[in-house]
């Protein structure tokens, strides 16, 4: 990847941004940080630059109230240890040798030195260039001599082309010496002045035709000295500058890059202004500046700068590019103008909005846009709608203002919390024309119906991620045939699925059942239920397509059971050599806050796309033919939203472990936590087995004979509601899913950054050095099933291993179906076995639920609920 | 002819073979701590101090030597690895140094010249067990334990001694903090100086993650352009993985180095019990598909590997093409962590 990265730049870099704000002389801040000794705050300077895209930082100490090469090395030392500044090369940047060398000593890369010169002769000049070479620098040498500072473009090339010959007599490589010739102050009024942009700008070529393999590079500020204070010219100078000195060989320059103008979005007034003064065009240039900077003072130019060609097509076709694109910046302006040009503000809505929304709907159904651009065009809609809501109602309008293709009402059902999904979903309908009524998370059946009845919705949408949702969904069905309604039912979510729906949905309600497998079949799914031609197909072949599934079931193509006796006799064999010592920390540990960066660095992005419906694997989603653009516009948007969440501390994650005694008792385990025994029964494959394979349980992982041990642990990311809040306010679905959906993958980052620490510190039965890559593809020893998944599927255990870690640990509460709160949670059990391995126990007999009923303690019919979807 | 031209001569025509790991030969010996310090009269335990052994064992560390060139190696390294300063403290035994080094360099020569067959002496440098780039206090990112100076010092004392005992390239080896290569770097090019003839640069780095990078955070190229100023002979990786892990921070490498690349992998990972258990078949198998691949001039072994392991991969690079070393880049190669290439 590093290759590549090198291998990107092609020829290489074209013009490097060195960020200039480490330096005591041009930054007042950092001089007053550095001054006070707040090396903490003046790191975030050196971070803020990289960020905002410095390629090399420039450090500069040189203050004379300042042990400089105490202040120079406390830096370097400091910004070391920072991976994201440290990455980027550093420039050391002293008039004073020995600040410079005190430098190099704490410089790990391939830095560059700044500068050295003729200026005491030959000898120390050499002197310096040789020790620059042993300490494995870059140089800048400065365009000056023992006669002085070169001014005049002959000057320049001249001192330059001397000081070349040496160097490279000498040994040091063309390529590691970097010029310097002096950008000096225009505009001053002082005729001698008026040239020195010009002379720099025809010094570099010279130069760069000279000494070939050399660069050139220069510090702008000093070129609009004369306009301190007056920041749009300033910025417009600099700009003006390197667009005539880049193509003249400077490549390399001393600039605060967030701080640049685009040379063709400068206002052409003051554009033709500087370009007379940078140029020495007129012998008023200079005159006429001063006078026209008066009117920029204050204004700010990057507002025009954003203001680029689409800004001047008619209103209408704004809209509509504005849809398109999901760019939300002028919306409610042009909102407005279109409003005040239309007849009724409703035909804003039915026309240019419904119309641009028409293009992301036909876009996205024929694949040519996907779902993390259609949220970005619905959060622009929906702030278009916004604005006209206030209109429309005034006009008192009775005849339904927004009357769309059809009314969905839609819900999370009772006991679940999850939504990514059902909202998006919700965001695609929208974008097709449909009311959507979301009703949001934990909603119980008696709600969901009185919605849809007081909406006259045209159908229902239920979603649910765990596996108790299921039968919840069977609840809100059964419902509905007891009131006797027909409104089409749709279900959807990570753990529903057509089979369940037929088996177990449908038959509920004679109404039409239609299982959704994702949010981009929602809209066709919708549009045909809506359709007077396509609802009576569509829902006659799904009834069949449900028979069909039902009666190849009822024929028995599943697979043959074992008795449990029979499973438990075939069970996974105990390896007593390979089990996992005792752990190094036993007990209850907490983890108030873990830095969210370490999270962050071991992030599993494929389930990101995955919940966005991109599909591929992360990192080559990003180069994808198909979906690469999106992806990498959403990886985008999702790390600026990190860089956020992080810097402003958005969310916390907690997490607590334990680690406890235990002994075995056939399929259970029971756990010494404290002073008392807990039972955790587990359930065993039943499935018939080739020979030689077990029918495997988690508790074969545990000793059948003597003390071992066991762990559970449980992760949460907390504080998404003011954020969550903010956007619903601000109508932001896309920023509302990327929030959510990160903070699920900062759970999940977190239990597997977590249980590296188990496995590596707390239990400390490894001694690993994984890369992320193999923490995602788990080629650990030891395993962390969670309650409710494949090979411990009952929800119900998560009490349990809750009041075991303490009760609430991690600051996670369960609702009455076991779903966590908050939703970015994740809780396990730690087996540390080095056979330990992840399994489905899939389908069990009855003569196993009986079993398992009497060890958890509860009647049969309740533990038949938990484990619906196993007896199916 | 120089050493390093002799030296860049032969690897033109085959692939060279360093030696294997001296630590896990000796500790084959089982040796106890009287036969550590036979002869001195040290306060601290010396047991584990294998670079003593070239005082108190000499017989010991030669026939270790003496089975590596044996088994066909060119390259034959000082059993030198902790024999510097800041190490040697560990055991009260810094002022050994000098001793220790002139010793180890003249029982490798001495078997090096042995029967008329070229070969070359590598003093071995190690990374010491302090770091430049890292501060050891959590709380203070700012603290360092040992200074530039006081590491180019330590180097300079070991260089001058091993130099004495009559090496031929200086070994700087298992880098794990590139800052502490650059002081070694820095040593040797001022002892060059000082003696006033050529003092050829080894210098391989070592991974601490699969991701690539060494402990203070270099990616293969950004060491590269770290420390190409020291024009080594050869520059190349050790230790870290094994050879599979390892391949394709080499092939990286070996894209980019406009020098002689040599790698030598350790016998595998560790078992549970610390041991490495790959066989030499298997370390030489690997070891092959690099050099097939044209990413390899130079191969030997680190951790775990035996005199088998070395004749089963002189065995396996016999009669193979050398990689063929690449033109030197256009542009400015800087580096903070990562690389970066301006363009000519």
């Amino acid at each position: 990847m590093e290759l590549s990265r090198v291998e990107q730049a092609g020829a290489g870099a074209r013009f490097v941004n060195i960020g200039e704000r480490c330096n005591v002389t041009g930054s007042a801040k950092f001089k007053k940080l550095i001054l006070a000794g707040d090396y903490d705050a003046a790191v975030t300077v050196a971070l803020d630059q990289v960020e905002n895209g410095a390629q090399i930082l420039d450090v500069n100490v040189d203050e004379a109230l300042l042990d400089s090469e105490l202040a120079m090395t406390t830096f370097l030392k400091r910004i070391a240890a920072e991976p994201d500044i440290a990455r980027v090369p550093v420039m050391v940047d002293s008039s004073k040798w020995s600040v410079i060398e005190a430098g190099l000593k704490c410089v790990s890369g391939k830095p560059i030195v700044n500068s050295i010169s003729l200026k005491e002769g030959e000898g120390p000049f050499l002197e310096l260039a040789a020790k620059c070479r042993a300490y494995g620098a870059a140089v800048v040498v400065m365009a000056f001599d023992e006669v002085g500072q070169a001014d005049t473009a002959e000057r320049k090339v001249g001192i330059c082309e001397r000081a070349y010959g040496l160097l490279t007599a000498d040994g040091t490589d063309p390529a590691d010496i970097i010029f310097d010739p002096n950008i000096f102050a225009v505009a001053t009024g002082i005729d001698e002045h008026r040239r020195y942009a010009l002379d720099f700008i025809e010094a570099a070529r010279e130069i760069r035709g000279r000494c070939p393999g050399a660069h050139i590079s220069g510090g702008l500020s000093n070129l609009s000295f004369s306009f301190r204070g007056n920041e749009p010219v300033r910025r417009a100078m600099h700009s003006i500058f390197l667009y005539h000195a880049i193509p003249a060989g400077m490549d390399m320059g001393i600039v605060n890059a967030g701080q640049l103008d685009v040379y063709d979005a400068i206002d052409p007034e003051l554009r033709e202004a500087c370009e007379d003064v940078i140029l020495d065009r007129r012998d008023d240039a200079t005159e006429r500046l001063v006078t026209l900077a008066e009117r920029f003072k204050g204004t700010d130019a990057a507002a025009e700068k954003a203001a680029a060609e689409w800004r001047s097509l008619p209103v209408k076709e704004r809209l509509s590019y504005a849809l398109v694109k999901g760019i939300d910046a002028h919306i409610v302006a042009d909102t407005e103008e279109a409003r005040q040009s239309a007849e009724r503000p409703i035909h804003v809505i039915e026309g240019p909005l419904m119309d641009g929304m028409n293009v992301v709907g036909d876009l996205f159904g024929a694949g040519k846009m996907f779902l993390p651009q259609v949220v970005k065009s619905a959060r622009v809609m929906k702030r278009a709608v916004a604005h006209l809501i206030p209109f429309i109602e005034a006009e008192k309008e009775k005849t339904g203002a927004t009357q769309g293709k059809g009314r969905v009402v839609m819900a999370t059902v009772k006991g679940d919390v999850h939504d990514i999904g059902k909202n998006i979903v919700g965001v695609v309908l929208q974008c097709n024309g449909f009311e959507v009524i979301d009703l949001g998370v934990m909603v119980p059946w008696q709600d969901i119906l009185q919605a849809a009845n007081d909406n006259n919705a045209d159908m229902i949408g239920l979603s649910g991620l765990i596996t108790p949702s299921l039968d919840e969904m069977v609840t809100v069905a059964g419902e509905m045939q007891r009131l006797g309604l027909n409104t089409p039912l749709l279900i959807g979510g990570a753990t529903t699925s057509k089979a369940h729906t037929a088996l177990r949905i449908d038959p509920a309600y004679t109404g039409p059942v239609i299982h959704v497998l994702d949010a981009s079949r929602a809209v066709g799914v919708a549009s045909s239920l809506v359709s007077e031609t396509q609802r009576e197909p569509l829902i006659a072949s799904t009834a069949e397509d449900y028979d069909k599934l039902r009666l190849s079931r009822a024929r028995g193509g599943q697979n043959d059971l074992a008795s449990l006796a029979d499973a438990r006799a075939n069970a996974f064999p105990f390896n007593p050599s390979r089990r996992a010592p005792a752990p190094r920390m036993p007990g209850l540990h907490q983890f108030g806050e873990w830095p969210l960066r370490d999270l962050r660095a071991s992030i599993d992005w494929t389930p990101f796309f995955r919940a966005w419906e991109l599909a591929g694997n992360y990192p080559q989603i990003l180069t994808d033919p198909v979906v690469g653009e999106t992806a990498t516009s959403l990886f985008e948007d999702a790390n600026a939203m990190l860089d956020r969440i992080i810097a402003e501390r958005w969310l916390v994650a907690s997490g607590t472990v334990g680690l406890w005694r235990c002994r075995r008792e056939g399929d259970d385990v029971l756990v010494l936590a404290g002073n008392d025994w807990t039972r955790l029964p587990f359930l065993r494959q039943q499935v018939k087995k080739r020979e030689g394979r077990p029918n495997m349980c988690v508790a074969d992982f545990i000793s059948p004979k003597g003390e071992d041990w066991i762990g559970g642990f449980a992760v949460g990311i907390h504080g998404l509601e003011p954020h969550l809040a903010r956007f619903a306010r601000e109508n932001d679905d896309y920023s509302d899913i990327l929030l959510k959906a990160l903070s699920d993958r900062l759970a999940e980052s977190f239990a597997e950054v977590l249980h590296a620490e188990v496995r590596n510190r707390l239990w400390g039965y490894a001694d690993e050095h994984f890369s992320n890559a193999d923490l995602i593809r788990e080629s650990y020893q030891g395993i962390r099933p969670a309650p409710g998944y494949p090979a411990c599927p009952d929800h119900s255990l998560k009490p349990v291993l809750f009041d075991l870690l303490g009760g609430g640990p991690a600051g996670v509460s369960l609702t009455e179906n076991f779903a966590m709160l908050p939703t970015s949670a994740v809780s396990g059990f730690y087996f540390g076995h080095r056979d330990s391995q992840y399994f489905g126990v899939a389908r069990i007999g009855r003569d196993q639920l009986e079993d398992y009923a009497g060890r958890r303690g509860v009647e049969v019919d309740e533990a038949e609920r938990w484990l619906r979807p196993n007896l199916d | 002819m120089s050493i390093a031209r002799a030296f860049r001569a032969e690897a033109a025509k085959r692939i060279l073979i360093k030696d294997g790991a001296y630590g896990t030969m000796i500790q084959d010996r089982r040796l106890q701590s009287a036969d550590y310090c036979a002869g001195y009269d040290l306060l601290k335990d010396q047991r584990g101090n294998n670079d003593l052994l070239n005082l108190s064992q000499p017989v010991v560390v030669r026939s270790i030597c003496e089975r590596f060139a044996t088994a066909e190696a060119d390259v034959l390294a000082t059993n030198t690895f902790n024999a510097n300063a800041i190490s040697q403290a560990d055991y009260g035994a810094e002022h050994l140094v000098g001793d220790i080094n002139r010793a180890a360099a003249r029982i490798t020569r001495e078997v090096a010249d042995r029967d008329g067959k070229q070969r070359w002496v590598a003093g071995a440098l190690g990374p010491t067990n302090k770091t430049l780039s890292l501060s050891p206090d959590v709380n203070d990112p700012g603290f360092r334990e040992v200074d530039f100076d006081q590491v180019k010092a330590v180097y300079r004392e070991q260089i001058d001694a091993l130099v004495d005992g009559g090496v031929d390239f200086v070994l700087v080896e298992t880098i794990f903090d590139t800052l502490n290569a650059k002081a070694a770097i820095m040593a040797t090019l001022d002892a060059e100086q000082a003696l006033g003839r050529e003092l050829p640069l080894m210098i391989s780095m070592t991974l601490t993650d699969l991701s690539g990078r060494n402990l203070s955070g270099h990616t293969v190229e950004a060491f590269w352009a770290s420390v190409r100023h020291a024009r080594p002979v050869t520059i190349g990786l050790n230790c870290s993985f094994g050879a599979a892990q390892l391949r394709p921070h080499l092939a990286a490498l070996a894209a980019t180095a406009d020098t002689l690349v040599m790698a030598y992998p350790n016998a595998g990972l560790p078992n549970e019990l610390g041991e490495y258990d790959e066989a030499a078949e298997e370390t030489a198998a690997q070891v092959r598909e690099w050099i097939d691949s044209g990413l390899v001039n130079v191969v030997g072994g680190c951790c775990g590997t035996t005199p088998q392991h070395i004749a089963a991969i002189a065995g396996a690079a016999r009669d193979c093409t050398p990689r063929g070393v690449p033109a030197r880049p256009t542009g400015t190669l800087l580096a903070g962590l990562e690389p970066m290439l301006i363009a000519a």
